[in-house]
């Protein structure tokens, strides 16, 4: 950065570096490590409990930067993510690289130093996980790509609940398959809506590969599965009656959207510009929040000793 | 030519190194809070040049008392 000439055509500003954390999904690491943190039954100091989740924070922020670096090129074709600051041009790809390899030691580390390093080694397999297998080589090799990504984004609840507890428990493994299980039929009613971005992009999306009639049976599947897992988890100790109620009644409201995508059929959909799609993907987002949520929420009442 | 001290490319960097900036404070604050917290739950210690918690040998009068 030694060139000081006046007609540099851009500068790229704080707010371009940060865009490269993924601000939007990190919102949801925040949300679900928290939830992972204060649901588990063991008292962490609060100001502890807020390094921990800043520093997951910051590591899913840096395997977002890894992956902006790495994917620009597929970036710069899709719509959705064409105005990405590297695609954009706003900040070099050796930059992301250079960010999100320091950010990752240095969270890894931090979160090691404030709590335990059970919950430093699962952010750093999360973020390795994320940047190494997901994005450089599964995403552009199989069809099954969004349920490997998956596991990724379904990591920060366990780190939550380890970054507390220093352990693995029944509650954390069914957290995990929560995000895990939601996140397939959550992207694949996206990936039908959205249908020549993928194709552009010639990323292997489950609708370009094994068709659409394909990956409307699988949304079902996994919505099945889901249920399951969904429904288990209101049966541990930090689940109570707020959660069961939830649990009944989105995942009866998923399978009947789920069931609706599957009977349908592309003149259908067409017909309608993708109505329940739409608004299945929308819900999907309702449906994460407001389990764990109602997770916080029993939380909430056995601290008050009410239940 | 003169030397400004102020160059276009300062201005345009501003917002950069005030980011830079408050990131850094904001660090030290973080790893101040946490030492604080950390060596506050360690509760009372004891070290070697203090009596108090000192190991009497049998037959030996506490001399606090």
């Amino acid at each position: 950065m030694t060139d000081i000439s006046a007609d540099r055509p851009y500068e790229a500003q704080f707010g371009d570096y940060f865009a490269l954390l993924k601000p939007r999904v990190m919102s949801l690491v925040v949300f679900t490590a928290l939830v992972g943190l204060l649901v588990a039954p063991v008292d962490l100091h609060p100001f502890v409990g807020f390094c921990a989740i800043l520093f997951i924070a910051v590591g899913g922020g840096a395997s977002g930067a890894l992956n902006m670096w790495w994917d620009a090129d597929i970036d710069a074709v899709m719509r959705r993510t064409r105005r990405r600051p590297v695609p954009s041009g706003r900040v070099a790809g050796d930059e992301a690289l250079a960010i999100g390899i320091a950010l990752s030691g240095f969270a890894v580390v931090m979160l090691g130093l404030a709590t335990n390093w059970l919950a430093a080694g699962l952010l750093a397999f999360t973020i390795f996980f994320y940047a190494v297998v997901y994005s450089m080589w599964l995403k552009r090799s199989t069809p099954q790509n969004i349920v490997i990504g998956g596991a990724a984004g379904a990591f920060p609840p366990m780190i939550g609940w380890a970054a507390a507890t220093g352990s693995i428990g029944i509650e954390s493994v069914l957290m995990f398959a929560l995000i895990f299980l939601w996140t397939p039929p959550h992207f694949w009613a996206l990936a039908l809506f959205m249908r020549s971005d993928y194709d552009d992009a010639g990323v292997p999306m489950l609708t370009v590969t094994h068709g659409r009639r394909t990956t409307r049976r699988h949304i079902l599947a996994y919505t099945a599965v889901l249920a399951v897992f969904a429904l288990g988890l209101a049966t541990t100790s930090v689940a109570g009656p707020v959660y069961l109620a939830v649990a009944v009644a989105m995942n009866l409201w998923f399978l009947k959207g789920a069931w609706t995508i599957f009977r349908r059929d592309e003149d259908m959909a067409e017909a309608d510009n993708f109505a329940v799609e739409r608004a299945f993907f929308r819900f999907s987002l309702l449906y994460l929040f407001l389990h764990f949520g109602a997770l916080l929420g029993d939380a909430a009442l056995r601290a008050a000793g009410i239940v | 030519m003169a030397i400004r001290t102020e160059h276009a490319l300062h201005r345009s960097r501003r917002s950069r190194n005030v980011g830079v900036g408050l990131v850094l404070v904001g660090f030290i604050a973080i790893i101040f809070g946490l030492t604080v917290v950390k060596v506050e739950s360690l509760g009372e210690t004891d070290s070697f040049d203090q009596i108090r918690g000192g190991v009497l040998l049998p037959g030996e009068e506490d001399p606090l008392k």
